[in-house]
């Protein structure tokens, strides 16, 4: 079970890497909808056996993360007309560089961590760090707006996996209430891509500076 | 049971504005719909909070959280039920008032939106009182206070009422910041969120003094007390004027309600504690009225009146508050009964005032007084309607604000024996009546008589009767508790027995103040006030009326904006009380024999606003320029500091030696 569990955060791992490296935001989308399936998959592996609260978990995740949300990303990208980041912040290797060197960091600093017995031999806990890291070099480092809700993605990921750790504990409130945040972020940004579109007929982010007093 | 009918009532009034959002922008169903929702809603909460209010028994409700910390206490009781009644009673009315004053048809694009949120804001206010713990208490508090902000702004076209919003927003937040620490302190004298008496052993004089004092601004903020109510003339004469007669009538008193609750779990108060509140009341009703005075704007000069009333229900307050620390029975009935029946009063007068006045602007189209005139006849429903309201608000018999002014002046008249510094507040007191007096004189005169000064051949119509009917209600309940003052009564010491249950038994009212005594001399009074009004008709009736310029000082040719003005009235007081109001005045200078046209013009400004707060801004913005450095605009350098404070918390939270000590293995010193 736990072999199995750390080569799925593993893969998660990769995505990562993969996400800050391509420029085409489609295989963006794609990446982050399949690391989304492959962490709603998670719970049922951590719980052991099945229940139906957590198979609800792993369904409704399923759906609004590996579904739902890639749709309304798409359908973004295409009212918005985009194709790939161009000029990022910080460049696509530079952010790898970085990104690998965070997840590095990430596995040295939980394995120094004083961890619960079962915690310690899966990846957890380093894939959780490393996932919000990921994200949060995604939102600071790009400039589409439509790449930022992608970012936020990323990082709401990672907080999902924390609550992974805490799936005995409180079964089921953590991960609806992340679901729903995560939701309402993505819904609120898809409304904001429209709204920066419109007004600037751009959906660069640094337009927005425009608004500031 | 009666707390259950609330909560489905405040749930009821909460969503009111809902389905007119998923209506179309010019269909009327949404509004009537949400219209019905308060009003059934309104009905149930004014049921329940009488039941309570007659009964004296409370009911406690515990919403458990998910999270087990985190359960949020209810407790219907009859201080919170007083407040009830008028919350309820003017969201229904607002609410009808609203269908012609804000139709959908005519305002397309804020009506749902004000709705939406002027539901939110009488659901929040009815839980804040209804709330009995912290967390319970100030999230009905940001409801309230945020929804109120969005209404302040509903006409966000216009740059006044942005910055109006903005202050709003910024001195509500104060308040709350305030409301935080108290809370904190309370938590730290009881050890929890629930309000509950502190016993005498658990707080020292000081921190129960500091609690006071942190309550006092916390929510003499929000009620207007002066000085902190630099943010209410605006705010309330830029809202739509039902929701200006929500937020003058009854917002403020949730911030009264919050001290006298506050008031309740500190035991022992000491003396001094009254003679703040007396001298902050007695303060706020004098300047209150006496910028009311200097102000050209009608809904203005209402809101400043607002702050006269929010002292005189200070007065009342502090009289039981030294009546409480000196064990005078006698002081803390008159005292409280003055400030609570006043707080009923005040939201029925104001709400009236507001609601005409609103009407008078429907008409017109200005809120500026003197641009108004002549609208007794042409609007004589609203007229009668608002003259009703101005005596009320003036104290003067046989209306309710006289009843409540009674009591303060009675108790503050028993202080005499004892402490009679206190007693110098009576005068005040009187010094404010005869100005509101002289206010209201002006505000009559300029508006409803002599001739209209502008757009004499527009015609004026009168209110329709959704707006005149909730007048009406507000009108007939001033003039019910005036002549039948013994009818609240019982109310009243429910509150009281609640407030100082130390009390065996309280003296009655009746005893006190001579309330049977006031049905047969106010009907007496009103009974040849209205033969004489009859016989005036009749008699003017017969006679040939002639119209005319009022006052035309032998100008050959004159016109009607030669009448005396609102501001010409009054300029006599003002230039009386010229060292307290500073007004300003631009005049024209006449040199030439054949002067060009000029103009004059005058202003009062708020003092605490213009002559302190500003100047103060203005030296921050100057002297913290630098800090715009951070400011860029750019979302990602925003997100990097929310990444550089994160790890500053986390650094802060974990213990760093024993992580240190886990990361690197070995001991460190």
């Amino acid at each position: 079970m736990v072999s199995l569990l750390n080569a799925l955060l593993v893969l998660v791992l990769l995505l990562n890497l993969f996400v800050l490296g391509t420029s085409r935001i489609s295989a963006l989308i794609h990446a982050v909808a399949l690391q989304g399936v492959v962490l709603a998959s998670m719970p049922l592996i951590v719980h052991g056996h099945l229940v139906l609260p957590t198979a609800l978990i792993a369904i409704v995740t399923m759906l609004v993360k590996g579904s739902l949300i890639p749709q309304m990303l798409f359908k973004g990208l295409r009212d918005a007309q985009i194709k790939r980041e161009v000029e990022p912040i910080i460049g696509f290797m530079p952010t790898t560089l970085l990104g690998a060197l965070g997840t590095a960091a990430a596995i040295g600093l939980a394995a120094k961590l004083p961890l619960a017995e079962g915690h310690a031999q899966t990846l957890i806990v380093p894939a959780a760090l490393s996932t919000v890291f990921t994200g949060f070099l995604l939102l600071t480092s790009r400039i589409k707006a439509i790449t930022q809700a992608i970012g936020y993605l990323v990082l709401e990921n990672g907080i999902f996996i924390f609550g992974l750790l805490l799936i005995e504990a409180v079964p089921f409130l953590v991960e609806l209430g992340v679901l729903l945040d995560l939701f309402v972020g993505i819904f609120v940004t898809s409304i904001i891509i429209h709204h920066i579109n419109r007004e600037f007929a751009s959906l660069d982010t640094r337009r927005l500076s425009a608004l500031k007093e | 049971m009666w707390f259950y009918c609330i909560v489905a009532s405040a749930v009821l009034v909460a969503t009111s504005g809902v389905p007119g959002m998923f209506l179309g922008r010019r269909s009327s169903g949404g509004q009537m719909l949400a219209t019905a929702m308060v009003v059934a809603g309104a009905g149930i909460g004014i049921a329940a909070a009488f039941a309570a209010l007659l009964s004296g028994a409370g009911a406690t409700v515990q919403l458990r959280g998910p999270v087990p910390e985190l359960a949020l206490h209810f407790r219907l009781d009859p201080l919170g039920a007083f407040f009830l009644v008028p919350i309820c009673l003017m969201g229904a009315l607002g609410s009808i008032y609203g269908i012609s004053y804000w139709s959908q048809e005519h305002h397309p694009r804020t009506g749902q939106r004000l709705r939406l949120w002027y539901g939110l804001l009488i659901a929040g206010m009815a839980l804040v009182v209804l709330a009995s713990d912290a967390i319970a208490f100030l999230f009905a508090w940001e409801v309230m206070a945020l929804s109120a902000f969005f209404l302040v702004s509903t006409e966000d076209h216009k740059k006044e009422a942005r910055e109006a919003a903005w202050l709003y927003l910024v001195s509500t937040h104060v308040s709350t910041l305030a409301l935080f620490a108290l809370f904190a302190l309370l938590r730290v004298a009881c050890g929890s969120f629930e309000f509950r008496l502190l016993e005498p052993g658990q707080a020292g004089l000081g921190l129960r003094t500091a609690i006071f004092l942190v309550a006092l601004f916390g929510f003499g903020f929000k009620a207007g007390m002066m000085p902190f109510h630099f943010w209410l003339p605006s705010a309330h004469a830029n809202a739509p004027s039902h929701v200006s007669a929500i937020l003058s009538g009854v917002l403020l008193k949730v911030g009264v309600y919050g001290l006298l609750r506050t008031l309740t779990l500190l035991p022992a108060p000491p003396a001094i504690w009254g003679g703040l509140v007396l001298v902050l009341g007695t303060l706020s009703a004098v300047l209150g009225v006496l910028f009311a005075l200097g102000q050209h704007d009608l809904k203005r000069l209402l809101a400043y009146h607002s702050i006269e009333n929010i002292g005189i229900i200070l007065m009342g307050l502090g009289l039981a508050m030294i009546g409480q620390a000196r064990a005078r029975p006698d002081l803390i009935v008159l005292g409280l009964a003055g400030c609570l029946l006043h707080v009923w009063n005040h939201s029925l007068f104001k709400s009236l005032l507001f609601l005409a006045a609103g009407s008078l602007i429907h008409s017109t189209r200005t809120r500026e007084i003197d641009l108004m005139g002549g609208l007794g006849k042409r609007m004589p429903r609203t007229t009668l309607l608002f003259f009703v309201g101005a005596v009320a608000i003036c104290g003067l018999p046989p209306l309710n604000g006289f009843v409540s002014e009674l009591f303060v002046y009675l108790g503050l008249f028993r202080t005499l024996d004892r402490s009679p510094g206190a007693a110098l507040a009576a005068p005040a007191l009187a010094l404010v009546g005869a100005l509101a007096v002289a206010c209201f004189v002006k505000v009559c005169g300029a508006v409803f008589l002599g001739l209209p000064r502008r757009d004499a051949l527009r015609p004026m119509h009168e209110a329709p009767s959704t707006m005149t009917a909730p007048m009406a209600v507000l009108a007939a309940a001033c003039v019910l508790i005036g002549v039948f003052p013994s009818t609240v009564v019982r109310p009243l010491h429910s509150v009281i027995h609640l407030w100082n249950p130390s009390l065996k038994e309280d003296p009655a009212l009746g005893a006190l103040a001579p309330l049977a005594a006031l049905t047969p001399m106010t009907l007496l009074f009103g009974g040849i006030l209205l033969v004489l009004f009859v016989f005036a008709r009749v008699s003017f009736a017969r006679r040939v009326t002639r119209g005319s310029i009022t006052w035309d000082c032998g100008y050959a040719r004159p016109s009607s904006r030669m009448q005396y003005t609102a501001s010409s009235f009054a300029n006599t007081l003002v230039e009386l009380f010229r060292s307290v109001l500073r007004p300003r005045s631009h005049e024209p200078k006449l040199s030439a024999p054949f002067p060009t046209a000029t103009s004059f013009h005058s202003r009062v400004d708020d003092v605490v606003l213009q002559g302190f707060l500003a100047p103060l801004w203005h030296q921050f913005r100057l002297r913290l320029r630098w800090l715009r450095v951070f400011q860029q605009g750019s979302v990602q350098s925003y997100l990097v500091y929310i990444l550089v404070i994160l790890f500053l918390l986390l650094f802060l939270a974990i213990p760093l030696k024993d992580t240190l000590r886990a990361i690197v293995g070995t001991d460190v010193p």
